[in-house]
């Protein structure tokens, strides 16, 4: 196979970027805004995590619930520097609201919505998807399906706002109109030598599936408030097999 | 709420008026008089009058013959009802809704009112006080009913105050003129011998209608408080309602649509132009068939804003039945709050949560019947964890404290503790290993404890000791152990939250 020269990877770079625009794709405006996931971020076409579209957690136990959790508190962090409001909606809060201190997010600023069925979170977080005064919504959900993660992606591409939505029941994962499916696992935290006790948050971030980027698997953990990698990348062809899926 | 009345008599209340205007005349006997049939009629007599037997409805030529020096004075027209209103316009210092009562009194719904001058004792007294001191001489009474107080002002001869439920035992002595009937009913009654209320306050409501006309049963039983009593204030306390009657009934959504547009319309103009915004509104609906229909909607703070409200309303249109039609909409404001004048952004910013547009989100989301509560969290001075936050009361409302990370906290925490089985071999030390859900968790590492001691001036927990620990898996939790270590008991573990 012969070797790349740089004029090629340019080229192949621009057609690349040709093929996103006539797939519909809008590059953001701030493109060089950075949401502090470092390596990650990479995975992402123009390599910006995409701020205005839907992403899909995978998390079926409630450990993995709490590490979602504590990683979506991260980017919310982020997105939430410059003030603004955010919901978080779920049929009985089981977010303990101190702690998402702990990850940068005041309190306060989130609003917590308790709905009684599947159908009504699905009805708020449209609603609040179209409400262009916030920053984000969070929803807990079992399941979706290609129709209702489409409604959302369209109420999102007009407000601009951030959607993030946990799904708790794997056996329903489906096609989605998500710009990304994440899945976090917690792992064992690295405490410095001779140093007893529980370290600091650490987590497998899966990308199952991300819309025109490259999904892959990255080891992060949260420190000093903000995200630091582990390890690095692996390549696509090292995931295990059920991970490799491209969007 | 408990109502309560007061009555207030005045006794010689335009005689008073005009000593007051002519203190020449203050120690003289005088009477006011107008003519009636031709003849001069006593209307009013002064107290001095009054004891040498001059009372109002004697002809001016009698009294004269009997005290030669008496004084008579041409009764102005329409003297005494523009007294009563002035009197009664000044008494709304003590309560907002003050009635007329003529020929000679006021009532005064005094409920909810009393406390602000220490009880209906100090109350009565302020005000008697007063009125005496501007030379009008007066007789009050409170009580639970109108007719009750009314008669005590009048005919009472102990206690002016008769709390609810007393009144059967104040009436009794009274005599039935106490009860403000016509005179020929009142005479009836005395030639059968019948001279207190309580001689026949007992007596079957049916044989009473049958002798004394329906006006005495209505008048007893309004002053017992078995019948209600209303009193027109003097200025109506206006309510923030609007009316809709349609000449057809309206059957159809859309036309409960456009009349839920137009009461708004309406009721908002006169809110923002008063400064003032709603919480709550209720909307009737008065069907053909006789029933009404209501539905009622709540802002997260106060708006005049007429079209979110109605999105508001829209979401509850589904819940209207409105079977026959709808011959009449009633919409009232039953919640009023004072608005500060919406200030626009000028820069498109990020907003707080106090922003207009996301105000209306919340509400549009609350007012959903699926959805069960919208709160938002502020801190609480509490270690204990489930206590360690707090409902805001309002979507604006700031953080008084900070929130504390000094200590590890889960990013999800259990409703309810739930108890584990552990094996931890050593006391105040970590487990080894912990049973939750039937899966076995190895313990590698472990942090703690981290002691929360019991709130006992709240409740009756046992004092924490938390432990925040990870499994083998890289699984992290927070685990307690309630209560003390004591030899020979075995101690109950809880896992309560998992770690990011």
């Amino acid at each position: 196979m012969a070797v790349l020269t740089e004029d090629k990877r340019k080229l192949i770079g621009q057609l690349q970027k040709h093929l996103l625009r006539w797939q519909g794709f809008k590059s953001p405006e701030n493109s060089s805004e950075s949401i502090g996931l470092g390596s990650v971020e990479r995975a992402f076409p123009n390599a910006v995590f995409p701020i205005g579209s839907i992403h899909e957690f995978i998390g079926t136990t409630p450990e993995q619930a709490a590490a979602t959790s504590g990683f979506i508190g991260g980017i919310l962090a982020a997105l939430m520097r410059k003030g603004g409001v955010c919901l978080w909606i779920s049929t009985s809060n089981r977010l303990f609201p101190p702690a998402i201190k702990h990850f940068g997010v005041e309190p306060d600023r989130i609003i917590f919505i308790e709905a009684r069925r599947e159908k009504d979170i699905l009805w708020a977080l449209e609603e609040a998807l179209k409400c262009d005064r916030l920053i984000a919504a969070v929803a807990e959900l079992p399941a979706m399906d290609f129709s209702q993660s489409l409604r959302l992606q369209l109420a999102v591409e007009k407000s601009r706002v951030t959607g993030f939505v946990l799904r708790s029941n794997p056996l329903r994962v489906g096609n989605t109109a998500c710009a990304a499916r994440w899945q976090i696992t917690p792992l064992p935290s690295e405490s410095d030598e001779g140093v007893p006790g529980v370290g600091l948050p650490k987590w497998g971030v899966e990308l199952l599936k991300v819309r025109n980027g490259n999904p892959g698997y990255w080891e992060l953990k949260w420190s000093a408030g903000q995200f630091i990698t582990v390890s690095k990348p692996e390549k696509v062809s090292e995931l295990p097999m059920r991970n490799r899926k491209i969007g | 709420m408990e109502k309560r009345f007061a009555s207030i008599w005045f006794r010689h209340l335009t005689a008073d008026w005009l000593a007051l205007r002519r203190p020449t005349l203050r120690n003289m006997p005088f009477v006011l008089a107008e003519p009636v049939h031709g003849r001069m009629v006593i209307t009013a007599a002064n107290a001095l009058a009054e004891t040498q037997g001059i009372h109002a409805g004697m002809v001016v030529a009698d009294a004269k013959a009997a005290v030669p020096d008496l004084q008579v004075i041409d009764h102005p027209p329409g003297l005494t009802e523009k007294l009563l209103e002035a009197l009664g316009l000044w008494c709304i210092r003590y309560t907002p809704a003050v009635a007329v009562a003529p020929p000679d009194g006021l009532i005064l719904d005094t409920t909810g009112c009393t406390h602000l001058w220490g009880g209906e004792r100090p109350y009565l007294k302020e005000i008697v006080t007063r009125l005496r001191d501007k030379g009008y001489d007066v007789r009050m009474a409170i009580a639970g009913t109108i007719g009750t107080a009314r008669a005590v002002a009048h005919y009472g001869k102990a206690e002016p105050i008769i709390s609810s439920g007393a009144e059967r035992d104040a009436l009794s002595p009274l005599p039935p003129a106490a009860l403000r009937l016509e005179s020929d009913a009142v005479q009836r009654l005395r030639k059968l011998g019948l001279r207190t209320i309580g001689s026949f306050m007992s007596m079957p409501r049916t044989a009473l209608r049958r002798r004394f006309g329906p006006e005495l049963v209505e008048k007893l039983e309004q002053a017992l408080g078995q019948a209600d009593e209303y009193i027109q204030p003097l200025r109506p306390i206006p309510p923030y309602m609007e009316r809709l009657p349609c000449l057809d009934p309206i059957r159809t959504a859309t036309g409960i649509e456009i009349a839920i547009q137009r009461l708004l319309e309406v009721l908002c103009k006169r809110l923002a132009g008063e400064g003032k915004g709603l919480r709550q509104a209720v909307l009737r609906c008065y069907r053909v068939d006789g029933k009404m229909v209501q539905v009622a909607i709540r802002t997260s703070s106060p708006t005049a804003h007429a079209a979110h409200i109605f999105k508001l309303f829209a979401l509850k249109i589904p819940q209207i039945e409105p079977a026959l039609g709808i011959e009449l909409f009633l919409m009232e404001a039953s919640k009023i709050e004072d608005a500060d004048p919406v200030q626009h952004a000028l820069w498109g910013g990020m907003p707080g949560p106090e922003d207009a547009t996301l105000a209306e989100l919340l509400d549009k989301l609350a007012g959903k019947t699926g959805i069960h509560k919208v709160s938002r969290y502020l801190p609480d001075e509490h270690h204990w964890p489930e206590r360690s936050y707090r409902l805001a009361s309002s979507i604006g409302e700031k953080p008084v404290t900070t929130w504390r990370t000094d200590q590890p906290r889960p990013t999800r925490l259990l409703a309810k503790p739930e108890p584990i089985e552990v094996s931890a071999p050593v006391p105040d030390y970590p487990p080894m290993l912990f049973r939750y859900k039937g899966e076995l968790h190895p313990i590698r590492k472990a942090d703690g404890p981290e002691r929360i001691e019991r709130e006992w001036w709240m409740d009756k927990e046992e004092r924490r000791d938390y432990y925040q620990v990870e499994d083998e898996d890289g699984r992290r939790y927070w685990l307690f152990r309630s209560g003390h270590y004591a030899d020979g008991q075995p101690q109950q573990w809880f896992l309560h939250g998992f770690f990011a």
